[in-house]
């Protein structure tokens, strides 16, 4: 378990380190990035998990459920559609490829 | 087993982080997500070992109900991101963004149901902390979930409305008002009805804060709402006590707001602007006398195209929407046979969001050598004998340098119009994205090729071939 100060040094250098991230992102990948961080923040599923895995009502297991369904959602497709543009940026980064150029 | 999870999530927080730092440069970028997203698939499959998931009287039902939302909310995400056009993508993260915010939120939710059956108010079963940061996501959450939802409606043409109400920014400040109350009170006392309400105001003031806001204002609302997921994620994974959830949704929040930052001063717009007034709204600025646009055939576009020294193609969104990027990359390879030097100028917030219009041409094959942002290519406009502008309007229009009555005074524009040639191909006469009539249509050097995008660039390649 993670509580007070130590919570708030985590809360600090994690913020920290997405600020240090995106500091020196060049524009073109701006749109990937915030899709791959899209992806990141897709780990809630881990907590929609743990969150119905430990339902004892109804209520809570059908609200539980929802948390799992939308957080894979999230995951998934966010997954999915970072790595289609990123795949783009693939082809068209070797060089020598470019007939106008 | 709980230290294998503990030390699971830990390394999955690590990937994370490396996955986003190589995403951040083209060459790393497509083996960061894959870091990222083994990352993911490892926290996953440990929280199936979680003691208390396994000791849970309800085991088999819980078990069944987790891999059927899996199976269903990744299913359908597989399935809609992988069908998805690239014009598309922003609203399609928007809705994913949505979901993640939602998810947030329902974790809340069922801390502060299990607190209302315990009779007391949030602060009495979470303790303190817990329970604020446990109100405050889900206070985010459902906003980003709500919010995301009717930004994905409006850039998907599924919603066209931009006002409900008479004096809105005065009903958002009391709605906020009274949601903040709200949250007070389920820190002191909840029970279903009360938790129902909350949630449902949250609903309501998502949608509310969305639906004024302009098209053009849209990523900026898009990467808020991505940082406000964030920020409810590692809320909410304080309140679980899991360490990859505070990480990765604190360093998303932190990055998102950044980037928010970022997109809000590349259209000149602070953020708190783009909330608070629509682009295009305002009375129109005093028109000027009466303007012509001067009409151009596609056959003489091609001929002066042709003969250029240096071409340089300004897209916007509208080519995307027409498809018309592979027409225009052949057109380019055209010109660049004839010797035509062909560059391409891409304004930061060209397409829906910073980066999209790259994504869009490298789709079609342009190679990166030949586009050029903003800062690197304005000086070049003067010795370039044709700019061709298609599909874009506000990035382009020098009222942003000269008319301190247009909305878009001060945004940094492609200064087009000092190439000795402008050629525009528009679908129409009406005005742009924003709304703000562009001077640059009505200028002298200007020509308006008029037509679809794709139909236009065909008739192009057409023109120069048949020389």
């Amino acid at each position: 378990m993670i509580e007070g100060l130590a919570a708030i040094y985590i809360f600090l250098l994690a913020g920290f380190t997405g600020y240090e991230i995106i500091a020196r992102v060049p524009v073109i990948l701006h749109t990937p990035l915030m899709s791959g961080s899209n992806f990141v923040h897709g780990i809630v599923l881990v907590g929609a998990m743990y969150a119905l895995g430990i339902a004892e009502t109804g209520t809570e297991q059908v609200i539980g459920f929802f948390a799992v369904l939308l957080a894979a959602g999230n995951a998934v497709g966010g997954y999915v559609v970072t790595e289609r543009m990123l795949e783009m940026f693939k082809s068209s980064n070797k060089p020598g490829e470019s007939a106008g150029g | 087993m709980g230290l294998v999870i503990d030390a699971s999530y830990l390394a999955a927080a690590i990937l994370f982080i490396v996955g986003l730092k190589q995403m951040s440069s083209p060459v790393t970028a497509r083996r960061g997500i894959v870091w990222a997203g083994l990352g993911m698939l490892l926290a996953t499959l440990v929280t199936f070992g979680t003691p208390e998931l396994l000791q849970s009287e309800h085991f088999v039902t819980n078990l069944s109900l987790i891999l059927a939302g899996i199976a269903a909310g990744g299913g359908y995400a597989w399935i809609s991101g992988k069908r998805v056009a690239m014009t598309d993508m922003p609203q399609m993260i928007a809705m994913y963004n949505g979901m993640g915010g939602g998810a947030a939120a329902t974790i809340a939710a069922v801390e502060l149901l299990k607190a209302s059956e315990a009779g007391g108010g949030a602060e009495a079963y979470l303790g303190p902390d817990v329970a604020i940061l446990a109100i405050l996501g889900a206070l985010i959450g459902t906003i980003s979930f709500s919010g995301s939802i009717i930004a994905w409606a409006k850039l998907d043409g599924r919603l066209h409305l931009s006002r409900l109400l008479p004096g809105q920014h005065i009903v958002n400040a009391l709605l906020a008002i009274v949601l903040l109350a709200f949250s007070v009170m389920l820190y002191f006392t909840t029970d279903l009805t009360s938790i129902s309400i909350f949630f449902g105001l949250a609903l309501v003031l998502g949608v509310f804060i969305t639906v004024p806001v302009g098209g053009a204002d849209m990523p900026v609302i898009i990467s808020l709402f991505n940082a406000l997921t964030g920020l409810a994620v590692g809320f909410e994974g304080y309140v679980l006590g899991n360490a990859a959830m505070i990480i990765a949704g604190i360093v998303v929040g932190s990055a998102g707001s950044l980037l928010t930052h970022l997109m809000a001063v590349a259209m000149n717009r602070s953020v708190a602007n783009v909330f608070f007034a629509g682009v295009g709204t305002g009375p129109a600025s005093a028109d000027s006398g009466p303007r012509e646009m001067k009409e151009i055939q596609a056959q003489d576009a091609g001929i002066l195209m042709a003969f250029a020294s240096q071409a340089i193609i300004i897209p916007g969104y509208g080519m995307a929407v027409a498809q018309a990027q592979h027409k225009i990359w052949e057109l380019v390879q055209l010109l660049g046979e004839r010797g035509v030097k062909v560059k391409f100028a891409i304004h930061p917030v060209a397409g829906r969001m910073p980066g999209h219009m790259n994504v869009l041409l490298a789709e079609a094959g342009v190679p990166y050598d030949m586009i050029y942002d903003m800062e690197d290519i304005n000086a070049d406009f003067s010795n370039t004998t044709v700019a061709l502008v298609i599909g874009a309007n506000d990035v382009v229009n020098p009222s942003a340098k000269t008319d301190t009555a247009s909305p878009l005074y001060g945004m940094p524009i492609l200064d087009a119009m000092d190439a000795d040639n402008v050629i525009v191909i528009k679908r129409g006469r009406g005005a742009g994205f924003s709304g703000v009539e562009n001077p640059l249509f009505f200028a002298d050097n200007t020509r308006m090729l008029f037509g679809d995008g794709q139909k236009a660039a065909s008739e192009l390649i057409q023109a120069v071939k048949e020389l």
